[in-house]
């Protein structure tokens, strides 16, 4: 019975895995990621997605600290932070929030406000969503975990 | 006798009685695994870089900034020896030991100083030319990539930095090192170093790559289209160059 339920959690794993490739989410980066996984570091994907997260919300409170300045000019520190999300987000292989991150530099380049005020909104909402959804696939990935390590009948 | 580096080896120690790091050394653990000094100003990076480089069988020291990088290898504490009486221009001479690595990878865009910075330092520096260093970087803009090349990097790589590139590098390195060690004693068996030479020519080509990586197939590389690897290209350090248009 839970060995069903084993396979279930990692069916429905690939499935998110497979949606999230598919929409252009995640990359092979993030395949990348998963292979470096072993005995020895069994928890090394989420440890890695957790300071990325940790990071990027610094980044994104900076961003926004910056541009909810209504004398707002320093378009450079907005470029320094950018880069360093463009460059973490390849890390992971978060490829959605990375390019949304490419167009908001652009922007910043033009000195275009308006143009930053909406990347940072877009950027904002792919963040979210590549954040819950890399949530949901953790945490099946604990009960997963906890249900291959029941054993029938109990050991004791 | 003390270790001469600042982060203590115990695995190693317990192995040997001292810490021999001659090149005529029999301790053939202390030759066999690469020690490797990543810098790179990301958290995330640092990690990555970390775990791929320990899953190719390299001892890691991670560190966050260029100065940090050049304080660990005693660098600094060099430059203020120089200045003074000192004429001997070995790590040796200075009172702080510094790190003994066998290869440099930094990030290019770091704040402060910049890998670039960073590598001109080591470049200049008598005691420290001699490590390879290898430039990463997310943006592949051609003329940071030949200023980085003339200053006299080893190779640039493309991030996101993939299993291939890391053990690509470590074979390189190891093929290289064995023929330095040649070159600066005379006491090694040439036949056997002909061997592993022949071994290395045949698996170190990039373009048959033995680690399958779900990336190997898709992106072009300036590497296998233009540098024919040949084995000669192992005795001159190689100016090659992975581009992988990431998009």
């Amino acid at each position: 019975m839970l060995g069903w339920g084993v396979d279930r959690l990692r069916a429905d794993m690939n499935r998110l895995l497979a949606m999230l490739f598919h929409q252009g989410v995640l990359d092979e980066q993030f395949l990348q990621l998963q292979q470096l996984e072993d005995e020895s570091s069994p928890n090394f994907v989420s440890e890695v997605v957790n300071i990325y997260f940790h990071e990027s919300e610094k980044l994104l409170r900076n961003l926004r600290g910056l541009l909810m300045d209504r004398e707002f000019s320093d378009y450079k520190k907005m470029g320094t932070h950018l880069n360093q999300l463009i460059g973490s987000s390849s890390s992971i292989g978060a490829k959605r929030v990375r390019n949304v991150c490419v167009s908001f530099r652009a922007a910043s380049e033009q000195n275009s406000r308006a143009g930053c005020l909406r990347a940072l909104e877009l950027l904002e909402h792919e963040y979210c969503y590549l954040k819950n959804k890399l949530h949901e696939l953790f945490q099946m990935d604990q009960l997963r975990v906890l249900a291959a390590g029941v054993t029938y009948p109990p050991q004791h | 006798m003390g270790s001469n580096s600042i982060v203590s080896n115990r695995w190693m120690s317990e192995k040997m009685n001292c810490l021999d790091l001659s090149p005529n050394s029999n301790s053939d653990n202390e030759e066999e695994e690469v020690h490797v000094l990543a810098v790179d100003d990301s958290f995330v990076d640092r990690k990555v870089i970390e775990r791929l480089l320990k899953i190719s069988s390299c001892k890691v020291t991670a560190v966050d900034s260029g100065w940090g990088a050049l304080k660990l290898l005693g660098l600094l504490d060099d430059e203020e020896e120089d200045k003074s009486s000192s004429s001997s221009s070995s790590s040796s001479s200075a009172g702080f030991e510094g790190l003994k690595v066998d290869l440099i990878i930094t990030d290019y865009c770091m704040p402060g100083m910049t890998g670039y910075e960073l590598l001109k330092k080591i470049k200049e520096s008598s005691s420290f030319r001699e490590i390879p260093v290898v430039i990463m970087s997310s943006e592949n803009v051609m003329a940071r990539i030949d200023r980085c090349l003339e200053e006299g990097a080893e190779e640039f790589i493309a991030k996101p930095v993939k299993l291939s590139d890391v053990k690509r590098l470590r074979d390189y390195y190891m093929a290289t090192r064995e023929i330095r060690s040649v070159q600066s004693s005379s006491n090694v068996n040439k036949r056997k170093l002909q061997e592993s030479f022949d071994v290395s020519t045949s698996s170190s080509p990039p373009s048959i790559s033995p680690s399958p990586s779900p990336s190997s197939a898709s992106p072009p590389s300036l590497f296998s289209s233009s540098a024919p690897c040949s084995p000669s290209s192992l005795d001159s350090p190689t100016r090659r160059i992975k581009m992988t248009s990431f998009d």
